[in-house]
């Protein structure tokens, strides 16, 4: 039998790595590109250099497409696919964050000198809804921390209080939400002090789609996906536990704390499982969404059931 | 009038299967293009529920709309959509069994037994079974025409507890249950004032049964 030996190929003719992850990068655009349709502006994003980040998760990322066009921002409508298609009219530059309270020096930040404090990282997130659904993101920003330390809190903070914009002219759709707007979330000193809790301006190497948040976010990993407050414009120390949206909607269902917990369900579901986004079958939802190495200590000798 | 011998095609029922069986098409069409979005499990469960209570509004809409429009005729149809109420609140159901909780039926229970809107949506879809069961000729002749009839005002039941677990379900957006809510409150109600209506003419008149 004839076996022709191979001309060979050079090594100038591989396709090199940079030129062949940009094609894929090019072609997992291509359904956003149909999308555009229905998704204004939001395609022509602006790209966010960040460092590799501590905590990162080996999981295989939520596809973008997933994360930018199913969420929950309820001042851009209810339904999953509402914000990524109205939240075009949110303008995000300029933009400022008011840090206020109890605090040696208080300031509204521009958001460029906020994201020059430190070098940005990526970090690879689980992040899990209260509604039972999960995503995995690789995120942009650096601890939340940094922006705390940089005000100098005085002894009195003990809480911190975070404000998300409300502007009904550039929200149309939030008086039907059924909540109260602006959006107000709350962490605990020590929650916000920790590494883990991420101030985020971009996530898969750009900057924060509109309807994930834009210009800056929260992400608290360990905690269920409404606490990470979304396009926060004020940062408030204070004494007492602050208001946070959901609890007052309904305090029964939403409390301050709400850790992702296994075994404590909402009133309504279960939330011992959840359905990671693109996965045909269930998963089992871990204490802490998986980070109690990092945060259980912070709970220690607190009822969960109870601070729910 | 023409159109109105047309309501007595025999062939019009061909028609108006498939337009209500479209649904479910366009849902299979959408899984195999993978446009289902993100999440096509919720996606899925959404649709199906959604086309159980809009078929339930239809069925119930039948006799108000024979009276209203003096189409007599419509009676032809209420069947088929009354069976399509339950062969889409079957998806629905099959869904969250499957999907949902895959066949754990320990879960389930507990879910049916602690969660008021599972509940509400497990009456909803318990009572619409006896009435498909005996939507056939032979069952309405087996049970009598006034059983039959006093069996299949179930119906009423499984409209509200449809609109109730869908209230209970959504988290804090209330518009579409509401609205699903005072349209199967409006074709209860209709019944309620043609009753009344008939009572007070059949008490004014002597006679027992007005036409």
């Amino acid at each position: 039998m004839l076996v022709r030996k191979s001309p060979g190929i050079r090594y100038s003719e591989v396709t090199s790595k940079s030129a062949y992850l940009n094609r894929r990068r090019f072609l997992a655009t291509l359904p956003l590109a149909g999308a555009a349709f229905f998704t204004p502006r939001s395609s022509a994003a602006a790209k966010l250099a960040a460092v590799k980040g501590p905590f990162s998760s080996d999981e295989k990322p939520t596809p973008f497409q997933d994360v930018a066009s199913y969420n929950n921002f309820y001042e851009f409508g209810t339904g999953k696919d509402e914000p990524s298609q109205k939240a075009g009219s949110l303008k995000t530059s300029p933009w400022s964050i008011a840090v206020e309270g109890a605090v040696a020096k208080p300031k509204v930040f521009d958001l460029d000198a906020v994201m020059k404090m430190a070098p940005l990282e990526e970090r690879i997130y689980r992040h899990r809804c209260v509604e039972a659904w999960s995503i995995v993101v690789p995120w942009i920003g650096f601890s939340l921390s940094t922006l705390i330390k940089a005000v100098e809190p005085t002894a009195k903070a003990k809480f911190v209080a975070f404000q998300s914009l409300y502007d009904p002219k550039q929200m149309p759709s939030a008086r039907y939400a059924g909540i109260a707007f602006p959006y107000v979330e709350g962490l605990r000193m020590d929650e916000a002090m920790h590494p883990l809790a991420l101030l985020c301006f971009g996530m898969y190497g750009q900057v924060l789609p509109n309807q994930d948040g834009a210009p800056v976010r929260l992400v608290v990993p360990w905690k269920y996906g409404f606490k990470s407050i979304k396009s926060i414009v004020k940062i408030k120390f204070v004494d007492k536990e602050p208001p946070t949206t959901w609890n007052l909607a309904n305090a029964r269902e939403y409390g301050f704390y709400s850790n992702v917990n296994p075994t404590v369900d909402h009133p309504r579901w279960s939330q011992a499982s959840e359905r990671r986004l693109g996965e045909f079958g269930k998963r089992k939802t871990l204490m802490f969404n998986g980070y109690g190495d990092h945060v259980a200590s912070l709970y220690a000798g607190m009822d969960l059931r109870k601070n729910y | 009038m023409h159109w109105k011998r047309l309501l007595t095609r025999r062939w019009l029922k061909i028609p108006v299967f498939l337009l209500c069986l479209a649904p479910v098409l366009l849902l299979v069409w959408k899984y195999f293009q993978q446009s289902l979005g993100a999440n096509p499990v919720e996606f899925i469960t959404h649709a199906t529920g959604d086309w159980t209570l809009r078929f339930l509004a239809i069925t119930l809409a039948v006799s108000p709309l024979r009276r209203l429009l003096g189409l007599p005729e419509l009676i032809r149809f209420r069947r088929m959509l009354g069976l399509f109420a339950f062969f889409y609140g079957c998806l629905h159901f099959t869904t969250y069994l499957w999907l949902d909780k895959f066949f754990d039926f320990g879960e389930i229970a507990k879910d049916v037994w602690k969660r008021p809107f599972i509940t509400a949506g497990f009456v909803g879809f318990i009572t619409m079974a006896p009435l498909a069961l005996t939507s056939t000729a032979g069952w309405i002749r087996r049970l009598g025409g006034r059983r039959w009839q006093m069996l299949h005002r179930l119906i009423y039941l499984s409209a509200i507890a449809g609109v109730v677990h869908y209230y209970w379900l959504v988290k804090s957006d209330v518009r579409k249950p509401l609205f699903y809510g005072s349209i199967v409150l409006l074709l209860l109600a209709e019944r309620g004032v043609g009753k009344f209506a008939k009572h007070r003419v059949s008490l004014a008149t002597g006679h027992s049964s007005v036409r």
